[in-house]
Parts: C-alpha cells; structure tokens; sequence
C-alpha cells in the first residue's frame, strides 16, 4: 500500500517524464503496427491509418492511463481552475455571492466572538466551574448580601465547600498632594485570593486568621495601582499606605491578569477586620460569599446544605433571619447573567442573517446554473459523467464557501473590534472579559464549521437540480422546459424562506425597539432632566459626630444654591434609579405581625431633595428642614407603600416601627408622595419611605442639583464648590441624571440589542427583496416570449403588470405568512428582553407586514414594468 | 465481418501476466502474443493495455525496463516481478474456480 503511494507520488512529480515516456511507447506500437500492416500488403498510407484508428484517441488513451496512476487531487485541481476561470468570467455573480456570504459570515464570527468571550471563558481562575456564589435569600430578593454574622456560622457549619469567603465594598480616602481622592476598595475574608485560585506577583496574600477583628491592618494592590500609585517598586512589600487616614502595610500585589469582576474596579483589598458599626447587627446584610464545590458535591446538593444551614439559624435568631435562605449559584452567573439573553438572541439573529445570506447566494448559483444548462448538457454529452459533473458544483461552491469564510473572518474581525470599541466603559467594569474579545481558536474552529454548512448548502443546490433534470434535456433548444418548472420549484421556495426570515428579523428588532422606547419612557415619579448629580464620601475622621455631618449638610445646601443657575439641591444617600437596595424591615403599629420582613426601600434624604426631584406629593407634607435630632422622627412614603400596607386608609398620622417596634425607630408618617423610581428601569416599583438625613447620617451620600437650564455645565463649579467647603471631601461621580439613566446596565442592554438587531434586520430585509426582485426578474426574463405571445393576442399591458405582480404577491404573501407566525415564535423565546411589549405585540407584526409588503411591491413593480414594456414583435422574433 | 468476442471483464491483467511468464516484451509484443496465442480470437485493445500496464506497475506486479528492439528502435520492455508471479497464481486459481463453476450451472441446465 505504501509502496503504491510512493509510486504514485513519484509520479506525480515526474509528471513530464511519464508523459515522454508514455508518448514513445504508444508511437512505438503504433510504428509497430503499421509495420505489421504493411507488411501484409498496405499501402504506406494505408497502413499509418489502419494502425492509428486501431489504436484509438490517443489523448484519451493517456487520459486513461493518467486516471490510473494519478491522484484525484488531480482532477479537483482541474475542477478548481474551472471554477476560477467561470468566476472570472461572471465577476458580478461571483463578487456579490463572496460579498454577502462575508458579510453573513462575518457578522455570525463577530457575535460568536462575543458570546464565546461570555459565556464559555469568562472566569479567569482555577476550575473555575467549582465556584459558586454563596449568598442570603429572601422574598424580595433572590440573591441578596450575606451579613457577615451569617458568614461566620455559614463557614463553619458547612461540609460542602472547601472553603467560603466573603467579599463587601468599601471606598478609600487616598491623601494625594491637592486634595482627597475617593478610591474604591473591597474587603474580603483571609481566604478569598487562595479561594478564587489567585497567586500573588509579589509578596504574600492573606494569611488565615489575618481578617479577625483587632488584626493588624495591612493591604493588597492590584497591579494597576501598583503601577500607577506606586510606581512599580519591586520593595513596595512591607511600605506604610494611608488610606482614609488609618496606617496600612501592603504586604502583597496581585498579578497583571487578575480580575474580579463583581469589583472590578476596586484598588486595594483589604481584609474584614473590626466589625463596623452595621455590622454589629446580624440582620446587616454588607457582604457577597463566594465558595469552592468540595470534590464529589454537585452545586444542588451544596445548595440544599446551606438552605438547611440558614433555616437552622433562622430558628436561633428568628429576629433578624426569619425568611432568609440561601442562594447557591456559579459565580460565572451573577456576571454573565444579565448579558446571557441579549448574547443569545444575537446568536440567533446573526445566525439568521447567515441563513439568508446563504439561501440568497444558493439562489443566485440556481440561476446561473439555469442559464449554464447547455454547458452542463455539453459536458455531460462529451461523457463526463453526472459524479463529475457534480463534483464541478461541489468544487464551485466549496470556493465560494471559502472565499466567502476568508471575508467573513475579516469581516468579523474588525466588526468584533469595532463593537467592543462601542461597549461604554461602565458598563465594561461588569464585563471585564469582553474587552479581549477577538480571534481566537475557538472562533476560528466556528467560522470553519460555519463555511462547511454554508458550502454545503451551495454545493447541494445546484447538484440537486443535476439531479431533477435530466441532462438531455438541457441540449434541447428551448429553456422553456422541466428546467422552467424546477426553477419555479426551488428558486421560489428559497426566496420565500429568505422573506420570512426577515419578517422574523424585522419583527424581532421592532419588539425590541418598542421595548427601548417603553424602557426610556417609563414613568419615573421625577423630573429627570436638568439635574446635576455628585457622589461624596467624607473623610471619618473629621467627621466623627453627627452634629458635625448635620452641619456639613446644611452647609452644602446653602453654598450649592448660591451658584448662579442652581434652583435647588438635594441630599440622599442613594440616587433614584439605581437600585431596589439598602432597605428596611417595617412594622406598622396596629396590624398584625409574625416577625416576617416587610422589605421597602429606605432613602435618607435632606428636606429640599424630594422638591429637588419635584416628585408629587400626594397627601400630606415633605420633610422641613425641623425634622432634625431635636423633634420626633417622621417618614414620608410612597404610594407603593400606602398601597401595601395602608390600602383602604389614610397613611398619615401612623406609626411604624422596626420589627420589635425599639423605640428610637418609631415613626410617623406625615407625607405620600407619587412613586420615585429607585431601581432599574425594568424593575417594579418597590414600597419605599424618606426619612431626614439629620436623623440618620452617613459617611457616603450623593448630592442632586436642580439647574435651571444646562446641568452639565455647573458639574465643576458643584466639584469647585463642594471642595472650598472642605478640601478633604472625596468627591466622585460627577454626572447628569439623563446620562445615568442612558448609561445604565439595563438601558445599554436594550439600547445594544435594538440597534444590533436591527442592523440585522435591515440587511435581511435588503438580502430579501433583493432576492424576490432577482427571482421576479429571472422569471420575467425566462417569459419573455410568452408575454410577448400574450400581448400580441391582445393582452393589455395593465393585465401583463398583474400577472407579475401577482406573483411577486404570492411570494411576498406567504414568506410573510410564514414569518409572522416563526416570528411570534421566535419572540417568545426572548421575552426576557422584552419590556412592556407582548411578543404578538399587533402594532409591530402590521408593521412588519407593511414594511416588507411595501418592499417587496417596489422590488417586483420594476421588473414589471420591464415586462409590460415588452414589444410583441421583437419578443416574438428572438430565439 | 464477424464480430470478434469480447475480453472477459477482469481477465486482462491475468492474460499480461501469462504472457510475461515467458519472458521480458514489450506492449506492442504483448498485444501480438495474446493476439497469436489465442487463433486471432482475442484482441487486446491498446486502449486498454496501456491503462492496464500502468495499473500492473502500480502494484509493482510488473517492471519496465527501456531496451533496444531486434529492430533498432528503444522500447519500454516488461517482465514479471515475484509479487506478480504470485499474484498470477492468486487470479489463476480463482479464473479456474470460477469456469469450473460456470461449467457446471451449464451441465446443469442442459441436463433439466
């Protein structure tokens, strides 16, 4: 066998001497031959011609030998400079067919990308399947913080885990030359480096124990701020750092590749330590707990340990742990979780336009193949035989897979570059694997499998018409044969799925853009615009007392509205949409109780903010600027919570409570306001109440500006201001509420899938009415003479635009038919990124309808113009 | 003229290899041999002897050699290598397999 190969090998590179030798073998017996006859009596003449026709054609003859001794590769090379030399002499065909399968292609590679970036490597650590993140669970949220209280029981009661950590925020004052920079930080328990799987660069991480309280304080950098604070000195282990005014050592610094997304932006991490003053209680909820599976425990088995552990410390704590369970999740979830739906239904759409692309470069190699009929009759007539026959479109469509596959990798590059360009900054903080989206071997491998199911879609088309037709028939004069009817056959049938697959596109991004309109013009309880907005931490240690914050307040209020455009200011310790967070467990006094956790939403803010919002009173008062230390704490509400817990009655003048009703959180009620929109766009509405910031102080709060007209351009002098007040405030965040709210997660989610997916529609809908109008026109093309028949009998030309109109309609009608109901289908796959819309939201599918239908009518009335245009005499002459 | 049969199917690289039993020739001496040896009755085609010389050689069960003919003129001359003697005997025993078989079958038929 192996013998054999290397003969023919040989033979393969002394392709010229075989061939010589050949050649004077046969001359040989054909001088033989003729020898032989003359020697019977032959004329010289006679006798050259007796042997030359014994012995056959001689080409064919070598042909034959070739056949025998070379490889196949031989004749698919044949075939592939066959290939080439048709596509030269069609550029047109062959340029559009490459252009839009690259375009197909290459938009497929580029989403491919992404979604291999998120959804199959996202966690840069050890196995990182085995980690999962481990928090509380209550009825309002699902995964919610773990206090750190319930860490410490968790951690040491659990079998599942080989070890459990937890990880909270925490912003740092960092004394620069000028002025105070806030610098965000994390705390983490001692194993949380050697959980995740992470070696320090330099120096050492956390030794078990060092996050006890009463430890000594020392820091971890992240290589970035090593770099960048402390100029990479390879002696920084063992250095004095201050931050917010207190003495830390560094004792590590993390690797250049080290990332923690749900942090991602924190510089210094340090361990627990002393317990701060939420912390005291158990029912603090500050902190995230994150796990590794021991070997042998599935997560559901985890999951059910700690479901058990947490119902066992609700028994012994029913005050703060009534109702908290456990959640048990794959760390890569609560990253990749938001982003999952939009990266699938990209996919999907991307994998759509693939298939049009496809199905319109199959239709167009139909149609060249039609009009290559006699070609293919001619070749099939000389012998070749149907197989090689075949093997010829095989060949031709596996190089437009190819050439196509090359531009589509090109394509998809620099589309994979271009989008990650477009992924805000922010919103990359939580996604920190898509920033080295790219080429890679798994995105290669796909565009690879990508380019064989499209060449074989191109190869199986025209074979398939081999196959219908006979090839006798295509020697034949006319095309006006079983050809016509086959091309009738298929070629409709694609360009109908090409139609309905737009309508599934075009359905898709209308849902999706409805959904975007309803999310930005979602009632959010406030006047959103000219509002400026800054974040403030204050140094602890000035501000030790609360009288000293109450002041600062005040003062903040006064200096802020002297600013010329300023109307008003506020203070709160959270912004309106951000979140459904840091809320509060009420009792109402007089209802019943059962120690469950009545979770609202729980704002402190200044008098003048709510007015600042200009958020609606509904009844009652908003807070005065006397709601302070010296008088009775009062709250005011929203009608969520007046809802929910006073239906029926007039909230005002009632009392709530804590859950043990302690008698400093007693409160009145003395105001409803409409209801302000604290979390996300797409989140409901949760109960929430305001209390005065002069009560409950804090060390971070944001500080929100009324402008009476540009509210960007008074950001510095807010920045200049707060600074002169006291130069050691950290002061961060300088926004505008549009901006939040146009930069937030959700509003960026839905913003990327309209225009992405609408970006695909619109190319669907090109490829598909171009399709319909290549199908009109072919056939119009192909009737020339029967129009011509027609008209010369006396039809009118108005009879002639309805017959093809007709047909394109017929076309049109049922792609739409079809599409509309895949698309319903379709869209309630992704009602997860739907928002306000119904899947067969009627509004979008008439549209739809409307869109194409009207697409198509143009696309098909120019051929029909041509063909009622067609002068009966000389379509009749032709031919 | 009276139409001359066919070669069986298969039994040309057989026939070759018989005939180079008895020595080197080359194609054109092939063809007369088989021609001669069988009273005119089998005719080689060249279009198939060539195919199948360069099929025999192939299978390394024949060699070329390029000599001088008794006539002065360069020919490609090819003998029988051991592989080929062997594979000779192989398509020998099952020719004789297969014409004991059809003799039979035709017994057969004219005895019912």
């Amino acid at each position: 066998m192996i013998g054999r190969f290397l003969r023919k090998l040989s033979l393969l590179f002394g392709r010229a001497r075989f061939e010589s030798e050949l050649d004077e073998e046969m001359a040989f017996h054909r001088a033989e031959a003729e020898e032989a006859f003359a020697a019977d009596g032959m004329t010289r003449e006679a006798a050259r011609y007796a042997a030359t026709r014994q012995f056959g054609n001689a080409a064919r003859l070598r042909d034959e030998s070739h056949a025998v001794v070379g490889f196949r590769v031989e004749t698919v090379v044949q075939d592939l400079r066959f290939a080439f030399r048709q596509f030269r002499r069609s550029p047109g065909f062959a340029i559009t067919a490459i252009v839009i399968l690259a375009l197909g292609i290459g938009v497929s590679v580029a989403i491919f990308g992404f979604v291999d970036a998120a959804l199959l490597e996202p966690l840069p650590y050890a196995a990182p399947n085995r980690l999962m993140s481990v928090d509380e669970a209550s009825a309002m949220f699902p995964r919610s913080n773990l206090s750190r209280d319930d860490f410490d029981d968790w951690r040491r009661m659990n079998h599942s885990f080989t070890s459990l950590d937890a990880y909270g925020g925490m912003g740092f004052l960092l004394r620069t030359a000028s002025r105070s920079e806030p610098v965000p930080g994390a705390r983490v328990s001692d194993g949380f480096f050697s959980t995740l799987g992470v070696h320090m660069m330099l120096g050492r991480g956390f030794l078990p124990g060092e996050d006890q309280p009463g430890k000594s304080k020392i820091v971890i950098l992240t290589y970035g701020t090593w770099l960048k604070r402390f100029g990479g000195r390879r002696d920084i282990v063992g250095q004095p750092v201050t931050l917010s005014g207190a003495d830390y050592t560094v004792v590590g610094v993390l690797p250049r590749e080290f990332e923690f997304a749900p942090r991602r932006d924190s510089e210094f991490w340090v361990p627990l330590l002393e317990k701060n003053g939420c912390e005291q209680r158990r029912s603090c909820h500050n902190l995230y707990g994150v796990g590794r599976l021991r070997n042998g425990v599935t997560m559901d088995a985890a999951r059910a340990e700690m479901k058990a552990i947490a119902a066992l410390l609700a028994k012994q704590y029913p005050g703060s742990n009534q109702g908290q369970g456990a959640s048990v999740i794959p760390l890569a979830e609560i990253i990749v979780g938001p982003v999952r739906p939009i990266l699938l239904t990209l996919l999907c759409g991307a994998g759509l336009l693939l298939l049009i692309a496809c199905v319109n470069v199959a239709s167009l190699i139909l149609v060249r193949s039609e009009s290559r009929r006699r070609e293919i009759a001619v070749r099939g007539a000389l012998g070749a035989t149907r197989a090689r026959l075949a093997r010829q479109f095989v060949t031709e469509g596996l190089l437009l897979a190819l050439l196509g596959c090359a531009g589509g990798v090109l394509t998809g590059d620099w589309l994979m570059q271009m989008l990650a360009r477009l992924i805000p900054k922010n919103m990359l903080i939580h996604l920190p694997f898509l920033s080295d989206v790219g080429l890679n071997t798994h995105v290669l491998i796909f565009a690879g499998v990508v380019a064989l199911l499209a060449a074989l879609l191109l190869a199986a088309t025209p074979t398939l018409r081999l196959t219908f037709a006979g090839i006798r028939d295509g020697l034949g004069e006319g095309d006006r044969g079983a050809a016509g009817t086959l091309w009738r056959r298929l070629g409709a049938n694609l360009v109908v799925i090409e139609l309905a697959v737009a309508v599934v596109l075009l359905v898709g991004a209308g849902l999706l853009g409805k959904s975007f309109y309803r999310l930005l013009h979602v009632d959010d309880g406030f006047d959103t615009t000219h509002l400026a907005t800054v974040q403030v931490m204050l140094p602890d240690s000035s501000y030790t007392k609360d009288g000293q914050k109450v002041a600062l307040y005040r003062e903040i209020n006064r200096r802020l509205s002297e600013i010329p455009g300023v109307q008003s200011v506020g203070i709160t310790t959270d912004l309106p949409v951000q979140c459904n967070c840091d809320t509060d467990w009420i009792r109402i006094v007089g209802k019943p109780f059962h120690g469950e956790h009545n979770e609202v939403n729980e704002r402190d803010v200044s008098p003048s903010y709510l007015s600042t919002l200009k958020a609606g009173l509904v009844r009652g008062r908003l807070l005065s600027d006397s709601d302070d230390a010296n008088h009775p704490r009062v709250t005011v509400i929203n009608e969520a919570l007046a809802q929910k817990y006073f239906s029926g009655e007039d909230p005002i003048g009632k009392m709530i409570g804590d859950g043990g009703f302690t008698p400093n959180s007693m409160r009145q009620v003395v105001g409803v306001i409409r209801n302000v929109r604290e979390g996300a766009l797409d989140d409901q509405v949760w109960p929430a109440e305001y209390f005065s910031i002069y009560h409950d102080s804090d060390t971070y709060f944001a500080v929100a500006v009324r402008a009476a007209r540009d509210e960007k351009a008074i950001l510095p002098g807010i920045v200049t201001t707060l600074h002169s007040i006291d130069a050691n405030l950290g002061v961060y965040g300088e926004s505008t509420m549009t901006e939040q709210i146009e930069s937030s997660q959700t509003s960026l989610i839905h913003r990327f899938s309209t225009w992405l997916v609408g970006g695909f529609a619109a190319m669907a809908l090109i490829l598909g009415v171009v399709g319909l109008y290549g199908v009109i026109a072919y056939s119009v093309s192909r009737r020339t003479r029967e129009i011509g028949v027609r008209m010369a009998l006396g039809a009118q030309r108005s009879a002639v635009y309805g017959m093809v109109l007709r047909q394109a309609g017929r076309l049109t009608g049922v792609g739409l038919g079809i599409g509309l109901v895949s698309a319903v289908g379709a869209s309630l796959l992704m009602r997860k990124l739907l928002f306000g819309v119904a899947a067969w939201d009627a509004p979008t599918l008439a549209g739809v309808a409307l869109v194409l239908g009207a697409a198509s009518m143009i696309a098909s009335f120019l051929p029909a113009q041509k063909a009622a245009s067609i002068s009966p005499t000389e379509a009749l002459r032709a031919e | 003229m009276a139409k001359k049969p066919d070669l069986l199917p298969g039994t040309l690289d057989m026939l070759i290899l018989k005939t180079l039993t008895r020595g080197a020739l080359h194609g054109y001496g092939i063809a007369l041999s088989i021609k001669r040896l069988s009273d005119d009755v089998l005719t080689v085609e060249e279009g198939s002897l060539y195919p199948a010389l360069q099929r025999l050689l192939l299978q390394g069960w024949v060699k070329g050699e390029w000599k001088m003919t008794d006539t002065g003129r360069r020919a490609r001359f090819y003998t029988l290598t051991a592989a080929g003697r062997k594979q000779l005997g192989i398509e020998l025993s099952q020719f004789e397999q297969m014409i004991t078989a059809i003799g039979r079958v035709l017994r057969d038929a004219q005895e019912a």
